[in-house]
């Protein structure tokens, strides 16, 4: 039972770092020899609840607690968060060894000590943090089984939610802390369309790519989008990737989206059963319904959204901006759990893993070898071919102020958002890049110095100092 | 010959229910036979590809009565299992919809029976009042949700506030109607006796109106259970509305035909409940 401890010795190579200790992923369920099946897990959760208990008897103070989350986090970090690594060369060489290795090159004293001043006490440490359940919401979910929030002194409860307009309603009642957004939402609720004007504030992206066209199966030989004339397409919601890429997509190949195709708004599972009916021709809609339309043989992946924008942004964390000036170190701790969350998820090798951890009824709530297609990319197309793409979905949490930026030129140029946008300065507004440069690196990860950057998007150059030049430089367009 | 209508000396409710049985082994029979799954190759054999799209079998089809019926057993051999805030056992979210729906439900109550009572009371009140109630009464209770989560800013009390909402309406219609459309010559009696507006009030009115009134309050709570699965299903959280949501979000209509079920049999139940109220308070004229 030692071994599932969180903030366990990094030093220690018997102990495991990865899992937390109200983890009910499937390796934990299985050595604390309990049965896998659901109706255990209360058991299963008591059971973790009272060794919890034990755990903090042996590290009684805050102050050792956080010694030792410094002393992880920077193993972890060293090992490129790689457990079996470490768990190999502290056995090699012992931890004692390795222990003194590291204080005679890095001050250890003084980084606990900065990070110490800098968390300062939680001002809230229950928090509840929304999701909906698809798969660009990894980090935020995986965080909870797989104790990332934990090792950063959160006791969170992510709570599945039904929509986006839920999504926004219930973080604007504060009933959520946080919450998972598609990207485009932190900026149209601070300008206040499609709600009322609130600063929101969007510290870390949680998912890049991982979108998908999808097609009915009859509309195998319409592969070219000119003959798409007349189809009616799903998206998730009007303020989402979803919706501006598939604008964006039919339009470079010469369809208006508000002529040419019809756009509904419908929820992802909606979709499949729509698609099933005949009453949609296809979708651009987020994991795993993309490769659920695949398994339950309706359609077929027409298109990956990387082949549009490779490494677009697809969903968000996103919290109000008086959630982070009221609670400031709990804000900073949050972040960090996702950050150290989406790191952990962008890495290939923990895919599998992670999809075993987020497939059961409490988080997506879908078949594991769904989830496990989108995660690692190697999946089935709908059309008898099997794919690789690794980075099918990816995930990187810097929230680049160019990406805003595209996404108000969008909203400006299909008339979502009108007159003067002031593009930079929202983006620097909502697009915290700032707060996630600073955890990036204080988990010793690489982040980008710049804030901004040009994107080549289907061969052409979004320059992102001249928004409004871009936004003119469509044929097609409302603005 | 004429001997054989008295041997079918059955009685007629024994009748119906082997008519109803017969029925019941049909229906299921017929759907258990239509749905069954082709019977697969080979599984060893399968590709690449075909692992990946969970096998061989290639249509999608209604989950047929056995699954159904072990879903159900699993279901319900462990109705209050918890396991995290998005996975909680049947008894425990059909729990938290009977919540909602009874606090709505009573709130309704306490403002509609009164109310009711004093328009149905007054002709002049019934009048103004009514073209209020014409233009509120239609309006789906869903409708309502967008902006009860806005005003009121709570998904928990929107919810109930739908619930109270919807139920309200043939409460109050009904009451007023009942309490409108008592004999004229038995207020006259009362008033004759020199009774008290209170006393008339509670004595003669209150009595003779008390069908129409439970006729009005069992329609409310059929209402009230149609709506709390539309408006779980909606703000999600808890609820049965919930559990038919969150296994819609998987596609799994085995668990969305267990739900649909029992759905329905807890809506029977608060029926059969109000039914035998209202049995109480008939009287014979």
């Amino acid at each position: 039972m030692k071994d599932h401890n969180s903030l366990g010795n990094p030093f220690d190579h018997r102990q495991s770092l990865i899992h937390g200790s109200a983890c009910d992923c499937h390796d934990c369920k299985a050595t604390s020899g309990h049965d896998a099946a659901s109706a255990e897990g209360h058991a299963h959760a008591h059971a973790h609840t009272a060794q919890a208990k034990t755990e903090q008897e042996a590290l009684p103070d805050s102050e050792s607690m956080l010694d030792r989350a410094v002393e992880s986090a920077l193993v972890r970090g060293i090992f490129g968060h790689s457990d079996m690594h470490r768990r190999q060369f502290m056995k090699l060489v012992g931890g004692g060894t390795a222990a003194a290795a590291l204080a005679s090159f890095l001050p250890m004293d003084a980084i606990k000590a900065a990070v110490k001043e800098d968390m300062g006490p939680l001002e809230k440490s229950k928090l509840n943090v929304g999701f909906v359940p698809i798969t660009c919401a990894t980090p935020i979910i995986m965080a909870h089984p797989m104790g990332f929030y934990e090792r950063y002194g959160l006791d969170v409860s992510v709570i599945k939610t039904a929509g986006w307009a839920v999504a926004r309603d219930k973080s604007l009642n504060r009933e959520y802390d946080a919450a998972h957004m598609l990207t485009p939402m932190p900026l149209a609720m601070t300008m206040g369309a499609g709600s009322t004007p609130e600063p929101y504030i969007m510290p870390a992206v949680e998912n890049i790519n991982g979108q998908a066209i999808v097609l009915h199966n009859d509309h195998k030989d319409k592969r070219d989008p000119k003959q798409w004339k007349g189809f009616i397409f799903g998206v998730p919601f009007e303020y989402s990737m979803h919706n501006f890429l598939l604008r964006y997509y039919v339009a470079e190949h010469g369809l208006d989206p508000d002529q040419d195709i019809q756009i509904r708004v419908i929820p992802p599972p909606e979709m499949v059963a729509n698609l099933r009916a005949g009453n949609i021709d296809g979708f651009l809609s987020p994991d795993p319904f993309n490769q659920r339309a695949v398994y339950e043989r309706i359609g077929f992946i027409h298109l990956l959204t990387k082949e549009i924008w490779e490494g677009h942004p697809c969903c968000a964390f996103a919290t109000s901006q008086a959630f982070a000036t009221e609670n400031p170190n709990t804000y900073g701790a949050l972040l960090r759990s996702i950050i150290d969350a989406t790191q952990y998820s962008s890495k290939q090798e923990n895919r599998k893993e992670i999809a075993a951890a987020i497939a059961p009824t409490n988080y997506l709530n879908q078949p594991v070898t769904v989830i496990e297609q989108v995660l690692t990319g190697t999946y089935a197309d709908g059309l008898g071919g099997v794919q690789q793409v690794p980075d099918r979905i990816d995930f990187d949490p810097f929230p680049w102020h160019s990406m805003a930026v595209w996404i108000l030129t969008q909203m400006k140029r299909w008339g979502y958002i009108e007159g003067d946008v002031n593009y930079q300065q929202i983006a620097e507004q909502v697009y915290l890049a700032s707060d996630a440069r600073k955890v990036m690196k204080e988990l010793g990860y690489d982040a980008p110095e710049a804030a901004s950057r040009n994107y080549e998007i289907m061969g052409k150059t979004f320059d992102y100092t001249q928004p409004e030049a871009y936004v003119k430089s469509f044929a097609i367009g409302r603005g | 010959m004429d001997r054989t209508t008295t041997e079918w000396n059955i009685s007629l409710n024994m009748r119906a229910a082997l008519v109803a049985l017969v029925l019941l082994v049909v229906g299921l029979g017929l759907w258990e036979g239509l749905n069954q799954v082709p019977t697969a190759g080979n599984t060893a054999e399968m590709t690449e590809y075909e692992k990946l799209m969970g096998g061989v079998e290639d249509t999608a089809r209604v989950p047929p009565p056995s699954d159904v019926i072990e879903r159900a057993w699993e279901e319900l051999s462990n109705p209050f299992y918890d396991a995290g805030p998005n996975d909680k056992g049947i008894g425990i979210q059909l729990g938290y919809s009977l919540y909602r729906v009874l606090a709505g439900y009573l709130l309704a109550a306490a403002v509609a029976i009164p109310v009711g009572f004093l328009i149905g009371m007054s002709p002049l009140m019934y009048r103004a009042l009514n073209p209020f109630i014409q233009v509120l009464k239609p309006i789906s209770p869903l409708a309502w949700m967008p902006l009860a989560l806005f005003i009121i800013r709570d998904s928990e009390a929107s919810a109930i506030f739908v619930i109270f909402i919807c139920s309200i309406w043939p409460m109050l219609i009904n009451t007023a109607f009942g309490v409108a459309g008592v004999r004229e010559d038995w207020v006259n009696v009362a008033r004759t006796h020199e009774l008290s507006p209170l006393k008339t009030a509670f004595q003669v009115i209150l009595p003779a109106a008390a069908p129409t009134i439970l006729t009005g309050m069992r329609i409310s709570i059929g209402i009230a259970w149609l709506v709390i699965v539309a408006a779980e299903m909606l703000v999600g959280g808890t609820g049965i509305g919930y559990y038919v949501w969150n296994e819609w979000n998987n596609l799994d209509l085995t668990s969305v035909i267990f739900s649909i079920l029992m759905i329905g049999v807890v809506g029977m139940l608060l029926d059969m409940c109000l039914a035998s109220v209202s049995r109480l308070v008939t009287y014979e004229e």
